[in-house]
């Protein structure tokens, strides 16, 4: 069995992303996300990687954009304002097919908000982190093993796809310490050499890598194209997690830093005879939605535990065909819901349910 | 005996320039270059936003479209992914010196061993011929439709002269492609801001003086004699720093 190290959410993913072959890492600081920066300075210098300090988050994203383009994994990392500004170099990976690795340590906002951890960057991760038609993966990890987990299956994800990938995490994720086992497994090698643009040594015909397609039948068809492999994925790629889900009758659905409230919470109504489970997605895009749907059909009610203002419910009641009630149990500006806040949640959907 | 042919790192395909734009000698002598330096085969290029948006098709060498001003950032990234390649932007007055302000300062500060060749022509030619950051006093555009007027809009930015004072900046220099003697020029310089970086000497930056007869008005002969009588007095050509001996002694 692997050995356990003791290590914080963001230091564990910044080793993460150097074992799964990342050597360009850059950035720009913001808090709180300060300790990944940090790590790969310390870090990169000693094994050959690049670890810079951008002008700006737009600078940033464009730094990991020509890494990418000259086909090495490469990643950044920010935290919610920061994630606005590298919106337009998220779209542009995406316009040009180029993975890439995109952390966000979510804080409170809007505006410059708060510093404290936070789950309302949901609709900019997993509906628009940028302009036009296109999709990130957005991975949703719940414990520092999970920042270790995605943050190399995300690099494995983006380069697989050809597309950026976000880790969506939080400052609760990034700043707690917990055991995690850094064996990954083997690294699978992709061939970029038909796309990269790496030097054509005068043996092939050049690489372009772009998003500018100005006759708009060209254009339509990278898009479709796009949404096929998009397609693929959302058939492919869920990944959630169920706590004892089989004879639940209140299904919780919430991810990252709220699911391990939930959890607690329901171990506690469990306790109180309350059948009540939870379905924790960790892919939020693709979503869960067949399991979802599925429980729709047993469940009497839904509650979407968020630490944002309720921004995962239309996910929820997409997925579930609003064939039961969602209720929001919710805190926002960097408060986090308690156990007590999930049980009254609990306990209100097992009355609003059971009137049905 | 061959006496003149295309240079084999540009394209074989028809350029989109506007007739008259200097944007096509420019190319060439990029491509001369990079044909005479023997280094097609690991240059990567990136193109800017603006009227040379396309620039990615024109060169054979590998190619990536940056967004708006970004160049000089997207050029860092692969500078440091490929260290043993060459890298060069290629960007308009709008793309470096108003958008990208930021990249093009911070890459020279930080010494990047990238060479940007900076086209000024004065105008946004791409959309239709708005207001520059280097666009002249007086100078009608059309959203300057009046003129320019400093007391509203302030005045030009001269990219090399602002770059003058960046410490991290190797080398520097102003040139023309108004007539056979500046063409000529021009390429020397273009082919030093390309062997400083094989010799990994550092940022280097070319701005080339170049004309938009579409957007300013004026037939092609009458656009380079506006760029000598009104662009070059306010814009002087010459070198504005070489720290290219200094890097040697390193």
């Amino acid at each position: 069995m692997a050995e356990k190290v003791l290590m914080k959410g963001n230091e564990a993913l910044a080793e993460a992303a150097i074992m799964a072959g990342c050597r360009h890492y850059f950035g720009y600081p913001i808090t709180p996300q300060t300790e990944v920066a940090a790590y790969m300075a310390k870090r990169m210098p000693l094994i050959g990687g690049t670890f810079l300090q951008a002008e700006s988050e737009i600078a940033a994203i464009n730094m990991v954009y020509g890494a990418a383009a000259a086909g090495k994994r490469t990643m950044t990392s920010s935290s919610s304002p920061g994630i606005a500004l590298k919106s337009e170099g998220i779209s542009y990976l995406a316009g040009s097919d180029l993975p890439a690795l995109i952390i966000n340590v979510q804080r409170g906002g809007p505006g410059l908000g708060g510093i404290q951890p936070s789950q309302s960057d949901y609709f900019q991760a997993t509906k628009s982190a940028g302009h036009g038609d296109f999709h990130l993966v957005v991975l949703a990890p719940a414990s520092v093993q999970e920042m270790v987990n995605l943050t190399f299956k995300g690099f494995d994800l983006a380069d697989k796809y050809r597309m950026p990938v976000m880790l969506l995490s939080d400052g609760t994720m990034g700043q707690m310490m917990e055991p995690v086992s850094l064996d990954m497994g083997e690294i699978k090698e992709y061939d970029k050499s038909g796309w990269a643009a790496c030097g054509t040594n005068c043996e092939r015909e050049h690489n372009v890598v772009n998003s500018l397609f100005i006759q708009p039948d060209e254009l339509e068809r990278y898009n479709f194209e796009r949404y096929e492999r998009y397609a693929k994925i959302e058939a492919e790629e869920v990944m959630y997690d169920e706590y004892m889900m089989d004879d639940a009758e209140i299904c919780i659905v919430a991810y990252g830093v709220a699911a391990r409230v939930s959890q607690n919470a329901i171990d506690k109504a469990r306790a109180q005879g309350i059948k009540v489970g939870m379905i924790r997605p960790i892919t939020l895009w693709p979503f869960p939605k067949a399991v979802l749907n599925a429980a729709a059909d047993k469940v009497k009610a839904f509650i979407s535990v968020e630490l944002s203002m309720g921004q995962m419910i239309e996910d929820i009641e997409l997925a579930t065909r609003c064939k039961k009630p969602v209720l929001l149990c919710n805190r926002v500006g960097g408060m986090i819901p308690t156990t007590e806040d999930v049980l009254n949640s609990i306990n209100e959907a097992n009355s609003v349910g059971g009137d049905k | 005996m061959i006496v003149f042919e295309k240079p084999k790192a540009l394209a074989d395909v028809p350029l989109h320039y506007c007739p008259g734009c200097t944007h096509g000698i420019i190319h060439r002598l990029v491509a001369e270059v990079i044909d005479e330096l023997g280094i097609e085969g690991r240059t990567v290029g990136v193109a800017p936003v603006g009227c040379s948006v396309f620039a990615y098709n024109y060169f054979n060498c590998d190619m990536i479209e940056a967004a708006h001003g970004r160049a000089p950032a997207v050029a860092t990234g692969v500078k440091r992914s490929l260290p043993e390649n060459v890298v060069f932007t290629y960007q308009g007055d709008g793309d470096l010196a108003a958008i990208g302000t930021a990249e093009t300062v911070h890459a020279a500060a930080r010494g990047e061993n990238i060479t940007i060749i900076f086209v000024n022509n004065a105008i946004y030619g791409m959309t239709g011929g708005q207001m520059a950051p280097t666009t002249l006093p007086g100078q009608v555009t059309q959203t300057s439709p009046y003129g320019r007027n400093p007391e509203q809009v302030g005045l030009p930015v001269k990219v090399c002269e602002l770059l003058s004072n960046v410490d991290g900046a190797t080398y520097l220099e102003r040139v023309a492609v108004n007539n056979v003697k500046n063409v000529k020029a021009a390429k020397k310089a273009i082919k030093k801001a390309f062997q400083n970086q094989l010799e990994g000497k550092g940022f280097s930056l070319v701005e080339v003086l170049s004309t938009c007869p579409t957007n300013w008005g004026l037939k092609p002969d009458k656009a380079l004699e506006w760029l000598e009588e009104n662009m070059i007095p306010y814009y002087p050509l010459g070198v504005y720093k070489d720290k290219t001996a200094e890097k040697e002694a390193e």
